[in-house]
């Protein structure tokens, strides 16, 4: 019957058409919008790291102010000093950590003159950083363990894929040199590529949520001394509570915070342990004058870091909620266009019945047609889903690109959203129009 | 086969309680062909929907051959009104997004036929009434006559052994009804049990019985022999 059912509706929905566009712009408005903010707060919110989330860990000391909290109610800083990065890389109690901070350089390639320099972004980070962030790689590896020798560290890079693509055409780079230099003064130092990373765009950008995480990857990767002793050019967030002296020197020994810490920790126990290290650190340092403030350190796993630096902004939830309502004052006017449909039709079910159609068939058959202007509404839905991320990301730029993209979850789930919407609002207007009493309406005839 | 006994009808709305047929007692047998006459608001279309299982009653007991109708519920009556009986209404009842073949086609998609077999019986019925030619026609591109030959070929697509027909010549002039009537003849000699609701003496005439009904109540039951 489903065969007969698909043809009554296709006849009819053509018959009303203007009513049937009625419909489908109703529901593909409402599914559109809801959509569009669904896909971004769900990107927002999914979680980037799905098999380690739980194990790597984000530390937080609280070297603050005494007088007032980095951030109220009682938060420690975001990120931690060039001290305190020194101290928890040498005491290496973590099963992996690794600090990490941003930076920017111009990139030259030394055998070739014709090669455009470009600015990138720049990771500094340590060893662990790859294994521990399930880092693919294309070509080569990263670098083996340069924890204890930050100043000196050998100088070599692991590239982006993009970045292997726009320097090296895509090749096996590994072995090739490039140039990193200060932007701002003209020194430039000769790195070598021992690595290629294989796309690589966990988003949000979660091992640093401290300035747009939803931009694009680092382009390039060092080891986090080098940072310092080759003269780049930090790029990420710094805090300070107290006046530093001058100098690199003097920031180094200042309470200014830039570093961001992860740690590995693969069990309850570890992460106990952990924890207890690092109160008993922060105590030591108490007896030193550092670490004013009551004991507060912190361990967030990355859920909890994602939503403790509110990657998902209440302002998007409010969005959400605004645009689930839409969707459903469209689906309220699609059950009131529904409604007057069917009990239009109220004769030609008289006629049904009395020529052997329960009210079971009819339910099926209205049903069917309902599902057809979902179906419809899930379509449009879904070209205005893209549009609309479409124009988000024309307002936003690039930055967003990362966020905006549908996946066939979400082109799958429009679609069903629309049908089911389309069907749950034609649930009533179907009932009611079964429930018509057939001797009633061939009486007025 | 159809045989009702003490049928009470009553209506009840805020202001009014209308007793649309009481204790009505009737006997239909295979094979007969039975006017039902009667003033406007006599009962006559309330009888003929309890009887095509398309309006409970209040009152009293149904037996459509031998089965009480009382018990079933919406599906096994669908089921008996697709497969026994055929309606015919004063307004044709066309559905008018359909053209005449998928018009014709309704009662035998409920019954579950194959394809084949449906095209069959609706060729079949179409060819009975003249109306081959209007088989890809839309029920407004036809005559009022055209319609409810039509509409009886819906009815009888299905072969029901039990025809209900509601003033079907109420809205023809008079030559079409009176070839309606003619049609309506040539099925009953065929052996097709007609029960049809009129409020014209002369065409009851026509039907070899006829009862009467009033206020609800059978006032007068006329066996002529035909
Ligand atoms: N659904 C209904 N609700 C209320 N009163 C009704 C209904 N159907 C019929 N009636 C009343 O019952 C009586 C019989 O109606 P009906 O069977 O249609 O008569 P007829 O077909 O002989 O003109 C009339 O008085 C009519 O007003
Ligand atoms: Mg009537």
């Amino acid at each position: 019957m489903i065969f007969y059912y698909l043809r009554l509706a296709a006849i009819s929905l053509r018959r009303n058409w203007g009513q049937t566009t009625l419909m489908i712009l109703a529901i593909g408005l409402g599914i559109g919008v809801c959509m569009s903010i669904v896909t971004i707060n769900y990107l927002m919110a999914k979680d980037p790291i799905p098999d380690k989330s739980s194990q790597l860990y984000y530390v937080q000391l609280d070297n603050w102010d005494p007088n007032r909290p980095a951030e109220s109610p009682n938060e420690p800083p975001d990120q931690i000093t060039w001290m305190d990065h020194q101290a928890l890389m040498s005491a290496a109690k973590a099963f992996r950590q690794t600090g990490n901070a941003s930076a920017t350089a111009i990139i030259r390639k030394p055998d070739d003159d014709n090669f455009r320099p470009f600015l990138a972004r720049i990771r500094g980070n340590h060893a662990d950083f790859f294994p521990m962030f399930d880092v693919p790689f294309l070509y080569g590896t990263g670098w083996t363990s340069d924890a204890h020798r930050d100043w000196g560290a050998d100088q070599v890079v692991v590239l982006s894929r993009e970045t292997n693509d726009r320097l090296f055409g895509g090749e096996d780079s590994v072995g090739r040199e490039i140039t990193l230099g200060n932007p701002t003064e003209f020194s430039s130092n000769l790195f070598r590529v021992i690595g290629v990373l294989d796309e690589w765009r966990p988003v949000p950008r979660f091992y640093d949520l401290t300035s747009n995480y939803f931009s694009d990857p680092a382009e390039i990767f060092i080891p986090f001394g080098l940072i310092l002793s080759q003269g780049l050019s930090r790029s990420g967030n710094t805090n300070c509570w107290k006046p530093t002296g001058d100098g690199l020197r003097a920031f180094l020994g200042s309470e200014c915070v830039w570093i961001q810490y992860w740690t590995e920790l693969r069990n309850h126990q570890e992460k106990a342990d952990y924890m207890a290290y690092l109160d008993q650190y922060v105590t030591e340092q108490k007896e030193g004058g550092r670490f004013p403030r009551p004991l507060n350190n912190r361990l967030s796993n990355v859920n909890e870091w994602l939503d403790h630096e509110n990657v998902v902004q209440p302002e998007a939830k409010m969005l959400l909620a605004v645009a689930v309502m839409f969707l459903v004052v469209c689906l309220l006017n699609t059950i009131g266009l529904l409604l007057s449909k069917f009990l239009g039709k109220s004769s030609e079910i008289g006629v049904r019945r009395a020529l052997g159609a329960s009210r079971g068939s009819l339910m099926y058959q209205y049903l069917v047609e309902t599902a057809m202007i979902g179906f419809g509404g899930g379509l449009l839905g879904l070209l205005l889903t893209w549009l609309g991320l479409e124009s988000m990301l024309a307002i936003f730029g690039s930055d967003a690109s990362n966020l905006m993209r549908l996946d066939l979850n979400m082109v799958v789930a429009a679609v069903a959203l629309a049908i089911a919407s389309a069907i749950g609002a034609g649930l009533y207007p179907t009932w009611r129009a079964c429930r018509i009493d057939p001797a009633a309406q061939l009486k007025s005839q | 086969m159809l045989d009702m006994k003490g049928i009470a009808r009553i209506y009840q709305t805020d202001l009014v309680r209308t007793h649309a047929l009481r204790d009505l007692t009737l006997t239909v047998n295979e094979g007969d062909f039975t006017a039902v006459v009667g003033p406007s608001g006599s009962g006559k279309t309330t009888f003929l929907n309890i009887a095509g299982l398309l309006e409970d009653f209040d009152e009293g007991s149904y037996l459509l051959d031998g089965e009480n109708v009382a018990g079933l519920n919406d599906r096994q009556r669908s089921k008996l009104r697709n497969e026994k009986i055929g309606f015919i209404f004063q307004g044709f009842n066309l559905i008018p997004d359909l053209n005449v073949f998928d018009n014709v086609d309704v009662p035998l998609r409920y019954r579950g036929f194959p394809a084949a077999e449906r095209k069959r019986r609706i060729e079949e019925q179409l060819e009975r009434f003249g109306l081959t030619g209007r088989i890809r026609h839309f029920p407004s591109q036809l005559s009022g006559g055209q319609q409810q030959r039509v509409a009886i070929a819906r009815a009888l697509a299905g072969d029901p052994r039990f025809l209900l027909a509601d003033e079907p010549t109420g809205n023809l002039d008079s030559a079409s009804a009176s070839g309606v009537l003619d049609l309506l003849e040539g099925l009953h000699t065929s052996g097709t049990t007609i029960i049809m609701v009129t409020h014209d003496p002369a065409l009851a005439a026509r039907a070899p019985s006829s009862i009467h009904l009033q206020d609800g109540r059978v006032v007068g039951n006329d066996e002529a022999a035909a």
